[in-house]
């Protein structure tokens, strides 16, 4: 496995700020799952800031069912030969071992995901150990702070991979927002409450309290389908978005992957929105949330 | 630019690192603004086009119709480009086929150190910012393969790579000074604004 290593030249690689600095350079941006190096560069010529690989989008591993796990690194390879841009990976949650086999094959982000079926159903990877930056999901601010302290240099609202319905999204956004805007106008005494809590570390609650923000980039994800999806979680302070099955899942890829990366951009500028939402054809037939089986959501994975 | 007024220095907003540079302009006392639309250029002293992917900076400069206002609005003021930034100020940019400003006469490759295991950070001797070195970012970077013309090199790697260079108003850096505490490449950018301005 390598480490953060200081070079002969003087160069540091692997350093949190590089790890999360690439993740500031993805900010206002979409980034797209694709399965194949076709579907990549559709992304890229769309304007996507990153792709993800991976072998299923998650409405046809829901749909499919079986284990969900790392994708072959020949498919992954294929897509990073295939596109400019920014190549990311999932493992399953805690497969430490998947993730090192990534890193090997030099892709640029790795996600340790929920929409896998998990590999250890009490530890996450130690991120830390890993020159290579990891994003993963959270569902409010003690879960995303916990897996800063394991390291991760970017994290994500989990909402609900695979399904095309925005609502879950929406509510870990809100809570993580919404609790960040409580931090700032605790003192120390409650800081340190607040923390116990929420499971988090004292240092990450106080430095998120701070700054009045989460101490890396936080992109949404999980559900988004539409420009207007794309546009509400940036208004909700989201720093850019994932977009998942929304995308290749739809009647017409290429025209709706370009419409939400403008709206990303232009996410308060409603004429924009208005002229990007038009004649986009079918989105993806989605799952209502709402009155999905417990046993069947994916965000309740993590710890 | 009359004493009376104060600057006001616009940052690309399309996609990537803008708010970082819009802060870093605010704590210097700078009016900054984000450029999302041609109209947003309008009483602008000076611009800066940050890191993000240039891809997508280059296709939605291209949607909404910003590649000629960006072009004439540089040619008449100080413009700085980081990472991205500096490939859009490039005139060469080799076998890529991506929509560029092509202004600056330097020829920049891009992704040129590699994936993003290989991004690092390093202390980097810039003479025009004094004697301490500047700690300097590089994510996934351009670098400058050729400089022509009137453009003169700012900073170079210890192995010689060119990462800074300067053409009278225009700035280009393959690395990333809003992502760290020193503004003194800011500083040096907003003069630049001033002289141009007086």
């Amino acid at each position: 496995m390598t480490t953060n290593g200081v070079h002969d030249n003087g160069k540091q690689t692997g350093t949190e700020t590089v790890k999360r600095g690439l993740a500031q350079m993805l900010k206002g941006g979409v980034i797209m799952d694709v399965v194949t190096p076709e579907h990549a560069k559709i992304a890229e010529d769309a304007g996507a800031c990153a792709v993800m690989a991976l072998e299923r989008v998650p409405a046809d591993i829901r749909a499919q069912g079986g284990v969900a796990r790392m994708s072959d690194p020949d498919m992954i390879e294929q897509i990073m030969k295939a596109v400019t841009i920014p190549v990311m990976a999932k493992v399953r949650i805690g497969h430490f071992v998947e993730a090192q086999i990534l890193e090997a094959l030099g892709v640029d982000y790795i996600d340790e995901s929920e929409v896998l079926t998990p590999a250890d159903e009490e530890h996450h990877i130690n991120k830390h150990n890993f020159k290579v930056p990891f994003v993963c999901g959270c569902r409010n601010l003690g879960e995303a702070l916990r897996r800063v302290a394991e390291g991760a240099a970017m994290i994500r609202t989990k909402g609900e991979a695979g399904t095309g319905d925005v609502v879950e999204a929406v509510r870990h956004a809100r809570a993580v927002q919404g609790e960040i805007r409580r931090l700032t106008s605790m003192d120390e005494d409650e800081l340190f409450t607040y923390a116990k809590n929420i499971q988090a570390p004292y240092e990450l609650v106080k430095e998120t309290a701070q700054l009045g923000r989460l101490p890396v980039v936080n992109f949404a994800a999980g559900g988004v389908a539409t420009p207007a999806d794309a546009a509400l979680m940036m208004q909700l302070g989201m720093d850019g978005v994932f977009v998942g099955s929304g995308i290749f899942k739809s009647g017409d890829p290429a025209k709706r992957a370009k419409a939400i990366v403008e709206a990303v951009t232009h996410f308060d500028n409603p004429d924009v929105l208005l002229n990007v939402s038009r004649a986009l054809g079918e989105a993806m037939v989605g799952i209502n949330v709402t009155t999905m089986p417990e046993g069947d959501k994916i965000a309740g994975r993590g710890w | 630019m009359g004493n009376e007024t104060i600057m006001k220095i616009g940052v690309l907003a399309l996609q990537g690192a803008f708010i970082e540079h819009l802060k870093t302009l605010r704590t210097l006392g700078v009016q900054a603004a984000e450029v999302r639309l041609p109209d947003d250029l309008e009483g602008l002293d000076g611009l800066i086009i940050p890191g993000g992917e240039s891809t997508t900076i280059g296709k939605l400069a291209v949607e909404y119709g910003l590649i000629e206002p960006l072009r004439r609005f540089a040619r008449q003021n100080p413009t700085w480009g980081t990472c991205a930034g500096m490939i859009f100020l490039a005139k060469d940019i080799g076998h890529d086929r991506q929509p560029i400003l092509g202004l600056m006469d330097i020829t920049v490759s891009r992704n040129a150190f590699g994936r993003q295991i290989d991004s690092f950070e390093v202390d980097l001797p810039i003479a025009v910012l004094g004697d301490a070195p500047f700690h300097a970012v590089f994510i996934r970077a351009p670098v400058v393969t050729a400089v022509r013309g009137s453009a003169q090199v700012l900073a170079r790697l210890e192995d010689g790579q060119i990462v800074a260079v300067q053409e009278g108003h225009w700035l280009a850096t393959a690395f990333h000074p809003e992502l760290t505490a020193d503004s003194r490449l800011h500083q040096f950018f907003i003069r630049l604004v001033g002289e141009k301005g007086a």
